[in-house]
């Protein structure tokens, strides 16, 4: 019963020191916006749609950032140029229901859908948050610089024949019997 | 029975059948590419390895391929033998060396069976640091896509293409590591079968290029259990819609009907669904004076015409049974008649008479690929009815299984069984008007018109019973030859089966098939069936002649519209140029008050029609078909409609409280071949508390985005109030019931190889059973032999013998815009010593005349066609010059026609000038 009443005094004047002490140190919080917080690379916020180091969109519209996302705030439709190269021929966030869990990242096989450390997302209008292909895409490669998802895949696209992705011999020749 | 112990569990299995077989039938996973149900085993993947052990004492067992060994009693395996897992993980290690890493990109991605099976044996990781073969792609046409890269050289594809549909231009080519699978050149897939390439193929060498313009994933389509309206058997398909446009057809298993397998107008057809061209709203007035009018406009003017005077209606043999009796219901059954040719009306009619016989049995597709002879009378049943011809070719293989059952090898061992048969078949006859596709499975082939086919088939039934009635026509000894040797083989079959059909255009020929069927019921001894397949050429023939009256035929219809008697006229989903001679149509419609059409695109009909009511196709409303067996299925709404279309049912309704249900209830009681249609409707047994069966997998992406654009406020989920389904992805789950499975998908199984784990055994049937109900009672007796007529005194110079055509002779289909590559167009063809008569080359153009119509036609030369007749094309909504039998006369015309001949695939073209 003693030790009870002493360690329950004991730790309010702790507490009551630490407050106290807390007056004279650094201040964690900045005066925004006037000053920017510093943001981590990985921060999961804004997010963006890639190109490839060669300037190409990077989403093929496979569509796993759809399936992956959590509340469905992602539709978009595959369209192929004449090439044979996949795209979105939309590609839509709504981010009014967005969470910035990340998954569609996490899901993305070409590193094109990305999430970026800008919050700043906040709008008057709710319809305003429903971004547009458009609005997603960036002109640069995003956190990841030299991936190349055509240049891995065995399709043919336009710039790179069969045979021609990394680690592919040239197409066989099926009139040969030559091993 | 056998009894079998797997991984320490003893199951009961069937003794015959192979491990993999019974492994799967039990719901056990084991991974498996070369091995299908339909088409036996061939060992050729590695991939189904299993540890089998001599007896209880052996410990270290021998790796077996499981669908190669056959589950003899008493023995003991193990799938989860640490050994057998690894050999495996190491044999899809070795077929995915030259994967080519691009599933984001592939159509196949998230239903793709070596996903499943390389996930399945444990392999994630490329550890062959060596170059990866790579293949060149073939154009196939505009349905099959081709990425040759990912195939694994499992051979499915020309063990389908091949063995199974009797396909030549699909083979393997070169060998070792750079086998590849393809034509010998670019061109399209020549089978009418090739769609199920796609299905086939366990990964994406093959993909649906139809689906591909538009694609979606599997889990982002809304699907429903739905019904094929290209012909008239019926198959089971899944229609899958995303952001309101149909996106593909794919296969939906029924034990009876199609099992695996779809034709390509079935799978490929659908584009009509999204045409540009669709009636999108109701419009009022003709020519210039047509306008747009609202929903309630149009229904309050559509009923004042219904209840002004007197009103007939039309029916139509595409629309579905409930389109057919809100019709008949509103205009009265002395008012509704069938919207189909007059000929064709008279073959239906005999139809109908003939489907309460007992002697008769309409067999399911099934149950033909169990007939072991078969007499095939003047249809051809790979135009009019594909899915049967692709049965037919395996009743044709029964003769195989004879004779390894006879040295004792499995009918599942595939290649030994083709090895032991080498060419010997089934008997198959085919006594048609030309060439056919089923011509390499025949026996004989005699190639006529439908009169001289007709006295062959009677002579027949005579052969067979002595009671049946003398035949007209005295035969030449080596007619009556054959017919003795046709005779011998039905009659000592173990399942004979008759085929014929509307096709032949020909009455007198449907009764002569009937009589030798009753013939060869009684030449067996009478107590037993006798399977006679009537093809009839739409999915609702059959319910559209169960509900008209016996006289109600259109022809009867044009006339009273031609002498003024009717005030008004609806025309239910129907053109009736091409259904009766465009004279008599404009007759009938100059002397009618009032046209109504209802249509979901615009026809001739609609055109001239005072007001045009816009219709939903078959993937907006809910319907039921009733198919050449009298099998009633229903078919379930897959999407709605975002513009003014409504179902038919819908807009004649009476009261607007009348249900799908209520329809059908209605006329259970008032008409008596709809007695039991009520039983196919989709009961809700399973639900609980009120809930729905949802049309969205658990996985449908987008909800919240999907509409955003437009609103991002997210509206309600549309209702559903007609049925048991909800547009939602909420509810009871469909898996637990067959009759309301529209996709199958089980753990670690994507693909649609996951259907194994709703069948009773694999291959075999649904497991809360097929859908549908056959509708026919057969207890009545024959009423008789049909005797013969004597045909007509017709002048002319020709026999006309109508022709069909898989793309064409489908009016919804040919109007998909990717089917349009594939038509020919109107053509006749000729034999070739005529055309040398005429001075015709192929394409130029010839004048038939008829009494009294002549047209032109491009002609083709075909060396199967008898001297004297002429084969004629008419694509649907056309009606032809002539019917079948019928004698026209030709001249030469001046100019060449349009004709794409290089889309007729038929073994027995002159190819000169085309």
């Amino acid at each position: 019963m003693f030790s009870l009443i002493r360690d329950t005094f004991t730790s309010q004047l702790v507490t009551l020191w630490r407050v106290f002490k807390h007056m004279f140190d650094k201040k964690d919080t900045v005066e925004y916006p006037d000053v920017q917080p510093y943001m981590f690379p990985r921060w999961r916020g804004r997010i963006i749609l890639s190109r490839d180091p060669d300037g190409e969109e990077r989403c093929v519209a496979c569509n796993l950032c759809a399936v992956a996302c959590p509340v469905d705030c992602i539709a978009l439709q595959k369209a192929e140029d004449e090439n044979g190269r996949w795209y979105p021929e939309f590609f839509r966030i709504n981010f009014s229901r967005c969470i910035m869990c990340g998954f569609c990242e996490e899901a993305c096989p070409t590193n094109a859908i990305q999430l970026t450390p800008d919050f700043e997302m906040a709008e008057y209008v709710r319809q305003d948050m429903v971004w547009e292909k458009e609005d997603l895409l960036i002109n640069g490669t995003g956190k990841y610089h030299d991936y190349n998802f055509y240049r891995v895949a065995g399709m043919a696209v336009g710039g790179k024949d069969k045979g021609e992705a990394q680690n592919e011999a040239p197409p066989v020749d099926v009139r040969s019997l030559l091993p | 029975m056998a009894k079998i112990v797997i991984d320490g569990v003893t199951y009961e299995v069937n003794g015959d059948n192979n491990l993999l077989q019974e492994c799967l039938s039990k719901g056990l996973d084991l991974p498996y590419f070369c091995w299908h149900p339909c088409m036996g085993s061939v060992g050729a993947c590695r991939q189904c390895a299993v540890k089998q052990y001599r007896d209880a004492d052996d410990q270290k067992g021998t790796l077996v391929m499981a669908c190669m060994t056959k589950a003899n009693d008493g023995s003991i395996i193990s799938i989860e033998d640490e050994e057998a897992k690894k050999f495996r993980a190491n044999v899809i290690e070795s077929l995915m060396i030259s994967h080519p890493h691009d599933c984001p990109v592939c159509e196949e991605g998230g239903e793709c069976h070596l996903q499943d099976m390389t996930l399945m044996s444990g392999h994630n990781y490329r550890r062959y640091d060596r170059k990866k073969v790579t293949h060149r792609n073939q154009y196939l046409g505009p349905f099959v896509g081709h990425e040759m890269n990912r195939c694994i050289t499992c051979y499915r594809c020309v063990r389908f293409y091949d063995d199974y549909a009797g396909g030549t231009d699909l083979a393997a080519q070169a060998s070792h590591h750079h086998t590849y699978f393809g034509r010998q050149s670019d061109g399209f897939l020549e089978s009418e079968f090739s769609g199920n390439l796609v299905e086939m193929c366990p990964t994406g060498v093959f993909t649906d290029a139809t689906f591909s313009a538009h694609y979606s994933r599997k889990w982002d389509l809304q699907t429903a259990p739905s019904v094929c309206v290209g012909c008239a058997v019926g198959c089971n398909t899944t229609p899958g819609e995303r952001y309101g446009e149909l996106r593909r057809i794919v296969n939906r298993y029924h034990g009876d009907v199609n099992g695996y397998f779809l034709c390509d107008r079935g799978r490929f057809g659908y584009g009509f669904v999204n045409s540009a061209e669709r009636l999108a709203e109701s419009q009022q007035g003709k020519g210039t004076g047509r306008r747009t009018v609202s929903e309630d406009e149009a229904v309050l003017e559509l009923n004042r015409i219904l209840d002004g005077g007197q009103v007939i209606g039309i029916g139509s043999p595409r629309a579905s049974v409930e389109a057919n009796l809100a019709l008949l219901q509103r205009v009265g059954g002395d008012n509704f008649y069938a919207g189909v040719s007059d000929a064709e009306f008279a073959q239906l009619q005999i139809l109908k008479q003939l489907s309460g016989e007992s002697a008769l049995h309409a067999p399911s597709v099934r149950e033909i690929e169990e007939c072991d002879a078969v007499l095939v009378l003047g249809e051809d049943v790979t135009n009019t009815a594909p899915r049967i011809a692709l049965a037919l070719r395996q009743s044709a293989r029964n003769r195989a299984d004879e004779l390894a059952a006879a040295a004792g090898i499995p009918s599942w061992q595939d290649a030994a069984v083709r090895e032991l048969a080498q060419r010997e078949l089934s008997p198959v006859y085919l006594l048609s008007g030309y060439a056919t596709r089923l011509d390499d499975i025949a026996r004989a082939t005699v190639v006529d018109s439908a009169p001289g086919l007709t006295q062959l088939a009677q002579a027949l039934a005579r052969t067979l019973d002595s009671a049946a009635p003398t035949p007209a026509a005295t035969l030449q000894e080596e007619q009556k030859q054959l017919l003795g040797s046709i005779a011998d083989d039905l009659k000592g079959a173990r399942r004979p089966l008759i085929v014929c059909g509307t096709g032949s255009g020909s009455e007198a020929l449907l009764k002569a098939a009937a009589n030798v069927a009753r013939a060869l019921a009684t030449a067996r001894g009478g107590d037993q069936a006798v399977d006679f397949c009537c093809v009839v050429p739409e999915v609702n023939s059959v319910g559209l002649v169960l509900m008209a009256g016996e006289t109600q035929s259109l022809g009867l219809a044009l006339k009273k519209m031609q002498a003024g008697d009717v005030q008004a006229a609806v025309v239910l989903e129907n053109d009736l140029f091409g259904r009766a001679p465009q004279s008599q149509v404009e007759a009938a419609l100059a002397g009618v008050g009032q046209l109504v059409a209802i249509d979901q695109l615009p026809t001739r009909t609609t055109e001239l029609a005072d007001l045009v009511i816009a219709g939903t196709s078959f993937a907006e409303q809910q319907g039921t078909y009733i198919n050449y067996e009298g099998r009633a299925q229903t078919s379930m709404q897959v999407f709605m409609n975002n513009q003014a279309a409504r179902p038919a049912w819908k807009w004649l309704r009476k009261e607007s409280e009348t249900t799908l249900a209520g329809l059908l209830q209605t006329a259970e009681t008032t008409l008596e071949g709809l007695a039991g249609i009520t039983a196919i409707l989709p009961v809700s047994a399973a639900a609980v508390a009120g809930m729905k069966y949802p049309r969205q997998s658990h996985r449908y992406s987008g909800r919240t985005a999907i509409q955003a654009a437009a609103n991002v406020h997210e509206g309600k989920q549309p209702e559903d109030r007609d049925s048991i389904m909800a547009f939602s992805m909420e509810g009871m789950s469909s898996q637990r019931d067959t009759a309301v499975l529209p996709n199958t998908w089980a753990p670690r199984w994507n693909s649609n190889q996951s259907v194994s784990k709703f069948l009773d055994e694999v291959g075999g049937h649904l497991r809360q059973g097929n859908p549908g109900r056959l509708l026919f009672t057969r207890n009545g007796s024959s009423a008789g032999y049909f005797e013969p007529e004597s045909a007509a005194v017709t002048t002319g110079d020709f026999t006309l013998i109508p022709a069909y055509q898989l793309y064409g002779s489908d009016e919804l289909s040919a109007r998909a815009e990717v089917v349009n590559e594939r038509l020919t167009g109107a053509y006749v063809a000729l034999a070739p010593h005529d055309a040398q008569q005429l001075g015709v080359a192929a394409n130029d153009l010839v004048t038939v005349s008829a009494d009294q119509e002549a047209l032109d036609y491009p002609v083709c030369i075909r060396r199967s066609v008898k001297p004297g007749t002429i084969v004629a094309f008419t694509p649907a909504g056309q009606f032809p010059v002539a019917g079948a039998g019928d004698q026209v006369s030709l001249s030469k015309a001046q100019g060449s026609g349009q004709a794409r001949f290089g889309n007729l695939i038929v073994s027995d073209l002159q190819q000169e000038g085309i």
